[in-house]
């Protein structure tokens, strides 16, 4: 797209969200991933006659989490409904859904755009439904079923058309990743499928108040392909605009391999769900006492600790997106904070650099949960507090950080036994300053004809003669008294 | 509102049921036959009376989130028309493009 188009795309976005509960949402059957095929599987997984689902109680717990946290309308009655098709993943012929009444409706999610603002994406609705099981295509000439999956439950968060760009769809699903994760209701991994997302697309003339045809894409199961292939779908509908073609309203499946979008061709094609309120399950009733005592275990909300920690700790907003990306990478850091009793803005930026380059670093590298990043805030920051008191230099402390990496010892025991205490006895350091000058008479001279880039190089001798544990600021006062004396019993 | 061959052919359809015609002129008339039984139903005028989802005045009718044991994969298997070790097997669904 050129930003002088004159057409404007329009999206919405249905993320379904795996919750994150021990067993599926009508039977007592393990919701693990990964379990061999046709494992987790009884007779309400396999829609047997006579079977009766009844519903996991932290289901409803957990739409009501999310509900709160997009400032959705929490419906105090609602009831389960029957979406019917013929698929062999879904073995009772039905998917049971919310289709009238549904438990979350309006809403809103916020994402920070690219030039600082924020913009609202509405919501129309939240609703539980469960999953379908997996087919395989692949594996044999026929088509083959595992129903493990079938009734893991789910949610489904539909937008209003309100995303206006590729880049805005990824930053809303990256936002309701986050939320998801901060409220611990999925585990947020789009790869493994726990986070799905499909859209629907059109464009019309910039301007214009009708919407376009549109189409639906599929298949998009990673937070760059969704970027890529509404690009793509974007871009397509445009062309025959240009060419004064129609858009056929129909399902586009995305190719990663491909970067193409292409439509599906599947023999059930002819949706017609025929949707009816289910009758093995009761409506579900949330009053408001149900719903404020959800209301008080909730985290805070990423925007909401984004946004306190620029007021609160001063930090710039590259610094405070990257360190509420994840609730447990801001809970870390605030931890680190708590222990060094600090509010100075210089020392809480410090913390700041320390878990984003060093702790983050190795986090992402490791692929370890920050939970057991084998240095805990404490450790972290007695370490700082020993940078601090200039106990040790920030470059040595690069070094102590490693160490610490593979042993659990206290900062101050590493320092201790490895003999890299800061050096800041002026005498040994002033002794280690003559040394230096002397050895380099000619680099002494260049200094003195008024090259001052050579004091660089001095510094650095003097560092690589104390094995870096020399303090900077006082070689750098220490040289520079040797300068002006020679300076004047020269002149 | 009689219901067609049309009608028929399209919920056979739905449901992936093949028919004869024979068959669809029969479950078009049978068909026709129940729902006119049913037309009783939209004498009474309900125009004040609130859409009934369930006929047991229940709500909130919840199990705990505890795992319990699934049942053996072979008990689960047997009763498929047609299986592998590990999968049920059916006909082939997503065409090749």
């Amino acid at each position: 797209m050129k930003l002088n188009d004159p057409y404007e795309p329009v999206i919405g976005l249905e993320v379904h969200a795996q919750l994150l509960t021990e067993s599926k949402a009508f039977c007592s059957c393990t919701t693990k991933f990964g379990n061999e095929p046709n494992t987790n599987v009884c007779p309400v997984c396999l829609g047997m006659p006579g079977v009766l689902p009844v519903l996991n109680k932290n289901v409803v717990e957990f739409v009501i989490r999310v509900g709160l946290a997009m400032k959705c309308n929490i419906a105090q009655r609602s009831i389960f409904a029957r979406k019917n098709y013929f698929y062999p993943d879904l073995p009772k012929g039905y998917q049971i859904s919310q289709y009238e009444e549904p438990i979350c409706s309006g809403g809103y999610v916020e994402i920070d755009l690219d030039d600082h603002t924020r913009k609202k994406i509405g919501l129309t609705r939240i609703h539980m439904e469960e999953d379908a099981g997996k087919s395989i295509h692949d594996l044999d000439v026929d088509t083959l079923v595992d129903i493990n999956r079938c009734g893991v439950p789910l949610i489904e968060i539909v937008s209003e058309p309100d995303i206006s760009s590729p880049r805005e769809a990824y930053l809303y699903l990256y936002k309701i990743r986050q939320i998801v994760t901060y409220l611990g209701i999925c585990d947020g991994n789009m790869e493994e499928g726990s986070l799905r997302c499909d859209a629907n697309v059109s464009v019309r003339r910039k301007g214009e108040k009708k919407f376009g045809t549109k189409t639906e894409v599929k298949n998009m199961n990673s937070f760059r392909y969704v970027e890529r292939a509404l690009e793509f779908e974007i871009n397509r509908q445009i062309q025959l605009l240009e060419e004064a073609e129609e858009v056929v309203q129909e399902t586009l499946l995305w190719d990663a391999n491909q970067n193409i979008a292409y439509p599906m061709r599947s023999k059930e094609e002819a949706h017609d769900y025929r949707y009816f309120p289910e009758p093995d399950l009761v409506p579900v009733v949330v009053d408001e006492p149900w719903i404020d005592r959800v209301r008080a275990t909730l985290p805070e909300h990423p925007t909401t600790r984004y946004d306190r920690f620029i007021a609160e700790y001063a930090l710039p907003q590259y610094d405070a997106d990257i360190l509420t990306t994840e609730k447990s990478y801001a809970d870390y850091f605030e931890l680190v904070l708590k222990e060094l009793h600090t509010k100075n803005k210089e020392q809480i930026k410090l913390v700041s650099n320390w878990v984003m380059t060093d702790v983050l670093r190795v986090v992402s590298e490791q692929k370890i949960d920050i939970k057991h990043f084998p240095i805990s805030p404490t450790r972290l920051a007695t370490m700082i507090s020993l940078i601090n008191d200039g106990t040790i230099s920030g470059k040595i402390a690069k070094e102590v950080f490693e160490e610490m990496l593979k042993s659990s010892d206290d900062p101050r025991v590493i320092i201790e036994k490895k003999g890299l205490m800061q050096l800041s006895d002026q005498r040994v350091i002033e002794k280690v300053v003559t040394e230096v000058l002397d050895r380099n008479t000619a680099q002494v001279e260049k200094y003195l004809a008024g090259n001052e880039k050579v004091f660089g190089y001095f510094v650095g001798e003097v560092m690589k003669a104390t094995k870096g544990k020399a303090n900077p600021r006082i070689v750098n006062d220490i040289l520079k008294k040797k300068f002006a004396h020679i300076q004047v019993s020269k002149g | 509102m009689p219901v067609t061959i049309n009608d028929v052919e399209h919920v056979a359809k739905l449901a992936r049921l093949e028919l004869t015609e024979a068959e669809k002129e029969k479950f078009s008339q049978q068909l026709n036959t129940i729902l006119s039984y049913m037309e009783k139903l939209n004498e009474p005028d309900t125009t004040t009376v609130e859409p009934l989802s369930h006929v047991i005045e229940l709500s909130n009718i919840f199990r705990e989130d505890k795992v319990k044991p699934s049942y053996p994969k072979e008990e689960m298997l047997k009763n498929a028309p047609a299986r592998t070790e590990k999968f049920f097997k059916v006909p082939k669904v997503i065409l090749e493009r």
